[in-house]
C-alpha cells in the first residue's frame, strides 16, 4: 500500500495482521457509518477509522474517544459488503492504545482493569465489590449513589455472593494469557 | 428436557429477577436447568477489549465444564452467550485457537454441546407452541416492544440464529403469551452495553432513541433478554424514574403461565411495572 501522507506503515501492518480484517477491501460505502450509534457520540465513523489506519495515522486514531466508545455491537460488521468487522479492528486499537499509553477515555480503561482484576482474584464478578473498587479508583464516588441505594434496597447488590471453586484455574488462565506474542 | 445452565455474574446480583424468573419459568415449562458446576466469568467486554487470548480461553473454561456435564447449554445473559458462542465457534473452526485453548485449559474439545441463549432454548429447543399450551393467564394485549439488542444475533455467522436485521422469533413468543408485540425499527440497536457506568452520557444518548421509538410505535413496555439492556433502559434515561417499564421475557412468560412468584420479581425493578399491569388487569 502506498502512503500519500507521512503515515506510519508499520501501524497499518500491525493492525491489519492482528485484527485479521480485510481492511484493504473497504471502498468507503459507509453502510457501517449509517448503522453506528457511537459515531454521533465520538469523533469518527467506522469507515473513517479504517481510512486513518490505512493511512498510518496512529496518533489521531489512538488518541480518539471513538475507539473507547465503541460498544462492539457489530452492526458495522454485519452490514459491511466486504465483511470487514470494524469492531475487531477497534479492539486491536484499544490494545495498542493501552500499550502506548494513549488513552483518551481513562474511565473506560480503568473499568476494564478493575473488572479483570476482580475476575482474576475471585473467578467471577462480584458486582458490588467491583463497583466499589471502580468508584474508589476512579475517584468518582458520588455519581449513581442514589441508584446504588435503590438497587441495594432491592437486594440487587448483595454483599455476599457464591464463589467458584475454579478460582485457581482462572488465575492460571490469566497468567498463561498474559505475555503471549500475538 | 434437560439443559446445563450458565447464569453469569449479573444474574446473581443486578439481574436477580431475570435469574429467579428464568428458573421458575423453565421448571413450569418442563425444562430442567442444571447450573454448571464452578462456572467462571465469561470475560464480557473487558476481556475482548484488552486481551484476545483471554477472551477466547476464559469462556472456553465454561465450555469445558459444559462438555463434562454432557448436556446442551442455555445462557440467559446475551453478553455471556455471545462470548461463549464465539469461543465455541473458534474451537469448532479454528484449529490454531483450538489447540491453544485446549493446552491452556487442559481438555479436549468434542463440539457435542450446543450453546444456546435461553431465549433460543425456549423458542427453538422447546418450541413456542409448547409455551402457548401452558398459558393460563394471557397478557390481555399488552403492547410490548421486543428489544433483541445486539449480542443475541450478531455476528450472524456465529450465532446462526435468525435474520439479524429483522428477527421475529421474540415477537412470536410474546404473541403466544397473549401480548401484542409492536412493529418498531430499533429492535436490534445497541443500548450502550457496559459503558453505562463509564460513559453515562453516551449511553443516555443511545437509550433515548430506543425508548422514544418504542413509545412512538405504541408500546406500553419494553421486553428484553439481556441484563445490561434492561439496566441501561431502566437507569440511563434522561428523565429518571419516568416512562415505560422494562421486563425480562421470562417475567412475561411467568405471568402468562400464572406463576405465583411473579410479584417477587417485579418489585425488584427500578421502574415499577405494577401500575401498568394493574391497569391492564394482568397478574393479580
Amino acid at each position: 500500500m502506498t502512503f500519500l501522507f507521512d503515515g506510519d506503515q508499520s501501524f497499518y501492518t500491525r493492525v491489519r495482521e492482528q485484527s485479521d480484517q480485510p481492511m484493504e477491501l473497504c471502498y468507503q460505502c459507509q453502510k457501517c457509518a449509517a448503522g453506528c450509534k457511537m459515531a454521533e457520540q465520538g469523533e469518527y465513523t467506522p469507515n473513517q477509522i479504517i481510512k486513518m489506519v490505512q493511512m498510518g495515522m496512529n496518533d489521531k486514531v489512538l488518541h480518539s474517544s471513538s475507539i473507547w466508545l465503541c460498544s462492539s455491537c457489530e452492526i458495522c460488521g454485519a452490514r459491511c459488503p466486504n465483511e470487514i468487522k470494524t469492531a475487531e479492528i477497534i479492539d486491536v486499537l484499544k490494545e495498542i492504545a493501552v500499550e502506548t499509553n494513549m488513552i483518551k477515555e481513562k474511565k473506560i480503561n480503568l473499568f476494564n482493569k478493575v473488572f479483570l482484576d476482580t475476575v482474576r482474584s475471585i473467578g467471577r464478578i462480584h458486582e458490588t465489590r467491583m463497583m466499589m473498587s471502580y468508584k474508589l479508583k476512579s475517584g468518582d464516588l458520588f455519581s449513581d449513589l442514589d441508584l446504588g441505594f435503590q438497587m441495594f434496597a432491592r437486594g440487587k447488590l448483595p454483599l455476599l455472593m457464591k464463589g467458584t471453586k475454579s478460582k485457581a484455574k482462572v488465575k492460571r488462565i490469566f497468567d498463561r494469557c498474559k505475555n503471549v506474542d500475538r | 428436557m434437560e439443559l446445563s445452565y450458565y447464569p453469569g455474574c449479573s444474574l446473581e446480583a443486578s439481574a436477580i429477577e431475570y435469574n429467579l424468573s428464568a428458573i421458575a419459568v423453565c421448571e413450569a415449562l418442563g425444562i430442567e436447568l442444571k447450573e454448571l458446576k464452578d462456572w467462571v466469568c465469561c470475560g464480557a467486554t473487558s476481556a475482548h477489549s484488552t486481551n484476545p487470548l483471554l477472551a477466547q480461553v476464559l469462556p472456553s473454561q465454561n465450555l469445558a465444564l459444559a462438555q463434562e456435564a454432557g448436556l446442551d447449554l442455555a445462557i440467559p445473559c446475551a453478553a455471556c452467550y455471545n462470548r461463549l458462542k464465539r469461543a465455541d465457534h473458534a474451537l469448532r473452526y479454528n484449529e490454531t485457537k483450538r489447540k491453544q485453548t485446549e493446552e491452556i485449559i487442559e481438555f479436549k474439545y468434542t463440539g457435542q454441546v450446543r450453546v444456546m441463549s435461553l431465549l433460543e432454548a425456549i423458542v427453538k429447543g422447546l418450541g413456542i407452541d409448547k409455551v402457548a399450551k401452558k398459558v393460563s393467564s394471557p397478557l390481555n394485549g399488552l403492547k410490548v416492544a421486543c428489544y433483541y439488542g445486539c449480542l443475541l444475533l450478531r455476528p450472524a455467522e456465529i450465532t446462526c440464529f435468525e435474520n439479524p436485521e429483522n428477527p421475529v422469533f421474540f415477537d412470536q413468543l410474546m404473541k403466544s403469551l397473549g401480548s401484542e408485540p409492536v412493529k418498531w425499527s430499533y429492535k436490534t440497536e445497541c443500548c450502550g452495553a457496559s459503558l453505562g457506568l463509564t460513559a453515562t452520557e453516551t449511553v443516555k444518548g443511545m437509550v433515548t432513541p430506543i425508548l422514544d421509538m418504542a413509545a412512538e410505535a405504541g408500546a406500553q413496555a419494553i421486553v428484553t433478554a439481556c441484563p445490561l439492556c434492561q439496566a441501561n433502559l431502566e437507569m440511563r434515561r434522561r428523565n429518571r424514574g419516568e416512562g415505560m417499564p422494562v421486563f425480562y421475557f421470562t417475567e412475561l412468560i411467568g405471568m402468562a403461565l400464572g406463576l405465583p412468584d411473579s410479584k417477587n420479581w417485579l418489585v425488584k425493578h427500578l421502574i415499577d411495572p405494577l401500575p401498568l399491569l394493574r391497569s391492564m388487569s394482568i397478574a393479580s
